[in-house]
């Protein structure tokens, strides 16, 4: 009763045009770019400097940059499943999506290990070392993501709460994409500028 | 986006919302302890968990500035006392160099994030931004409390820095590396430096959790008819500050991260190959670049100094119109003044670098844009006495404080129009000038405005009004005390003595002034006194103040004294009121003031 009640005054009191969440995870998100953003620009203006040092950009990271791109698909058939209440290939999705996470921070992880056999170690200030710190940032904020779907994941498995309020899983795949798109940026930063 | 969603949204919402209602609730929903006072989702508990902290910090702060301002007062004289108290630190009663930086960096960290961040924009965002909107809550709650206790633990972290044999950081408040980075050059920069970054992490954390929170809910959550043109001077305020803190604080992250690395990962992001006395080596580091970190904390920095003063200037506005009586002057050109503020913050920070190595003409750059700061500063003040001219004013100590931040904000900001001009700056950089600046127009008028906020809102806050006999000493000799102890500081600038030494006494050029900062050193100690009593009168209020009889004892417009006096969570008992007009109906046709509840008359302009 007071829950019926409740919604009503919530709808006709406070005009939310997007739901506080999600708002709140873009500006979120604009605090994440910022912190790129300083990392980048302290890349470039680094490189004006003298003992710069260039690093070659393995192959894995291509590897990697496709898992995360086909991830972001099965995000988004994990959201439309959702939407369909079709709880079952949700689970299969979002598990999915877990997967290439992990399987993304991995490849990432075999990248950092290859450059760093390569000769490029923390000594220095070049780009190597800039992509250790950048990149390595970037896949703490995709494990953040995996440990959100999980969340998600093992909430879908309570048969008490049926529940089908799609903010969730709406919240978590726009950060999901946020941090493919910001791979992306970082990747084509990483081609173009070394 | 599909309605049907939205609409869950709106339900999940509501319904988290509604376990918190404790006027609804109370029969069904038991609060214990724990949940009501120390993991508290409600936004008015959080707010007195921040203020109370920031209390704290403010005492620990404060007490640091003491203990330095009676070196510096008194060179040569020992105190057996603080060997008793303090041991190693002051042997022979005497305040040791490395105590006395450790001291200072400590004093400017704790007072510049602890609690004027931490402290004001924590205590009042919470308490305000849902009461003046018309919310039940924060956007999300949880991330709210989360905020708090990453605050806390932040706190803590830098507390036990204290306690380390090596000492807290100790290379000023910047945490400039190379010295920051190189515990060999210093005692502070070994173990304190490590507490010190992963505290300024966690305080990251909490700032961003909560700057989420306010954006979105007062973006998203405001009541009906509480268009952004009705919002209380306060809560644009807030919102700007909270715009600052959400794009300025991830830099700073940015920046102690890589700092982190040089200091333990070998890399050479700030380090190059300097020679160490201590060591009698040279690094083998390459190539680093110290002014890159300048920019990257100033990138912080300098925003850092609006996240301190807007909510401070929002406070003082909303007061200033209700003890005048009268509507704020120029709401719009305020506005607009805080939203130019926010632009420029983000364009002046190399006005810190003048003397640094930065190429002049970007100097010149940066003078200019430091300089435009001048006329959304001016459009302020002029609004402020425009807003006190000719009206009825009631000197309560919140409006007192809220005049003295004016008084101050005016004498500091015309002495940052020296410091913004890169030529003077060559003379009075790193001098007791730019000491006298900061602490005037940014510490004292950022305490006036807290003062002026926990005044007037206490009664909301807790039920009770501060004892005013009190709160009227305690304005006056805060406010000829800050004169009486930076007024001065700004002669010694000009005649060019410099911050952050131990000791001028051995110094000819300098020691004309050591009666002066005797005497400057004895204001402090006062004044620092009867902030303690503040802090009496504020906790003495909470048990045993005078009890608020009426909901509306100030005749606000506003919406939070149309709530219970002490209300519960979700604020109103019943439904959200509905607002119908600005806040700043005061002397309207005859009336000393419309609640912005009342709906428009029919012979009424709307505003």
């Amino acid at each position: 009763m007071i829950q019926s009640i409740e919604v009503k005054d919530t709808v006709s009191d406070q005009r939310k045009k997007i739901h506080p969440h999600k708002f709140t995870l873009w500006v979120g998100l604009g605090s994440i770019i910022m912190m790129f953003a300083a990392f980048t620009s302290a890349y470039i203006v680094k490189r004006q400097q003298p003992g710069w040092t260039s690093f070659d950009l393995p192959v894995v990271f291509w590897y990697s940059s496709a898992v995360i791109l086909i991830s972001s698909v099965t995000m988004q058939f994990a959201v439309k499943s959702f939407k369909q209440r079709e709880m079952r290939r949700y689970r299969q999705f979002i598990s999915i999506t877990a997967v290439c996470g992990l399987l993304f921070i991995g490849l990432q992880l075999i990248g950092f290990d290859q450059i760093w056999k390569s000769g490029i170690t923390f000594r220095g200030a070049g780009g190597g070392q800039f992509l250790y710190i950048i990149a390595g940032l970037h896949a703490v904020h995709v494990l953040g993501g995996v440990i959100t779907l999980l969340v998600l994941f093992f909430q879908a498995f309570n048969s008490k709460i049926r529940n089908y309020n799609s903010v969730p899983i709406e919240v978590a795949s726009t950060y999901w994409h946020f941090v493919d798109a910001l791979w992306i940026y970082l990747f084509i930063f990483f081609l173009w500028i070394h | 986006m599909s309605n049907e969603a939205t609409l869950h949204g709106h339900s999940e919402v509501g319904t988290s919302h509604d376990v918190h209602h404790g006027e609804h609730e109370i029969h069904h929903h038991k609060e214990t302890f724990i949940t009501k006072y120390v993991f508290s989702q409600d936004h008015k508990m959080i707010s007195k968990q921040f203020i109370i902290t920031g209390i704290i910090w403010a005492i620990l702060g404060g007490l640091m500035s003491v203990l330095f301002r009676l070196q510096l007062g008194y060179p040569d004289s020992s105190f057996p006392i603080l060997e008793d108290l303090l041991g190693k630190w002051a042997k022979g009663g005497k305040i040791q160099p490395e105590f006395y930086y450790a001291l200072t960096t400590m004093h400017g960290t704790v007072l510049v994030f602890f609690v004027l961040t931490g402290g004001l924009s924590g205590t009042f965002a919470n308490f305000l931004i849902p009461l003046q909107i018309g919310a039940r809550d924060m956007a999300s709650p949880f991330l709210n409390m989360l905020s708090y206790w990453f605050f806390f633990l932040a706190s803590i972290i830098m507390v036990c820095s204290l306690f380390l044999e090596t000492g807290p950081a100790s290379g000023g408040w910047t945490v400039y590396p190379p010295l920051s980075a190189l515990g060999d050059a210093n005692n502070g920069s070994k173990a304190g430096m490590d507490f010190w970054i992963v505290s300024m992490a966690m305080f990251v954390v909490s700032s961003l959790l909560g700057g989420l929170n306010y954006i979105s809910t007062i973006l998203n959550m405001r009541t009906k008819g509480m268009s952004m043109t009705r919002l209380p001077l306060t809560i644009w305020a807030i919102l700007f500050t909270a715009i600052l803190g959400v794009l300025s604080f991830p830099v700073l992250f940015s920046g102690l991260i890589l700092l982190m690395f040089d200091r333990h990962g070998g890399t050479s992001f700030y380090l190059s190959d300097i020679f160490i006395s201590a060591t009698q080596k040279a690094l083998p580091n390459e190539g680093g670049s110290a002014i890159l970190y300048q920019h990257l904390f100033w990138f912080l920095g300098h925003p850092e100094v609006y996240i301190i003063i807007l909510p401070a200037m929002g406070l003082v506005s909303e007061v200033m119109a209700v003890n005048s009586r009268k509507p704020i002057f120029g709401y719009m050109a305020m506005v607009g003044s805080l939203f130019a503020i926010t632009i420029l913050a983000f364009l002046v920070w190399a006005h810190h670098m003048f003397v640094t190595g930065l190429n002049p003409l970007l100097g010149s750059v940066f003078v200019l844009l430091t300089l435009l700061i001048a006329i959304p500063s001016a459009i302020k003040v002029f609004n402020w006495i425009t807003t006190l001219w000719r009206g009825n004013i009631r000197f309560t100590p919140a409006m007192l404080f809220a005049i003295g931040f004016v008084s101050l904000f005016i004498s500091g900001g015309l002495t940052g129009i020296f410091l913004g001009n890169s030529t003077l700056d060559i003379h009075l950089h790193d001098t007791y000038f730019v000491i006298a600046h900061f602490h005037i127009v940014m510490g004292v008028s950022a305490f006036f405005g807290m003062f002026c906020g926990l005044y007037h809102w206490f009664p909301k806050m807790y039920g009770r009004y501060m004892n005013n006999t009190m709160a009227y000493i305690h304005f006056w000799i805060t406010l000829i005390g800050a004169y009486l102890i930076f007024w001065p500081m700004h002669y010694e600038g000009l005649a060019g003595m410099p911050r952050r030494y131990l000791d001028y006494s051995g110094w000819s050029s300098f020691n004309q002034f050591g009666d002066l900062n005797r005497f400057i050193s004895t204001v402090a100690m006062v004044v620092f006194a009867v902030q303690l009593m503040f802090v009496f009168n504020f906790f003495y209020s909470i048990f045993k103040g005078r009890k608020v009889t009426s909901e509306n004892p100030w005749g606000a417009t506003t919406l939070e004294w149309t709530t219970p006096i002490r209300p519960g969570h979700g604020n109103w008992p019943g439904e959200i009121p509905e607002v119908h007009r600005w806040a700043y109906d005061y002397g309207k046709d005859g009336r000393d003031f419309i609640s912005q509840t009342e709906p428009i008359g029919a012979n009424e302009s709307s505003h």
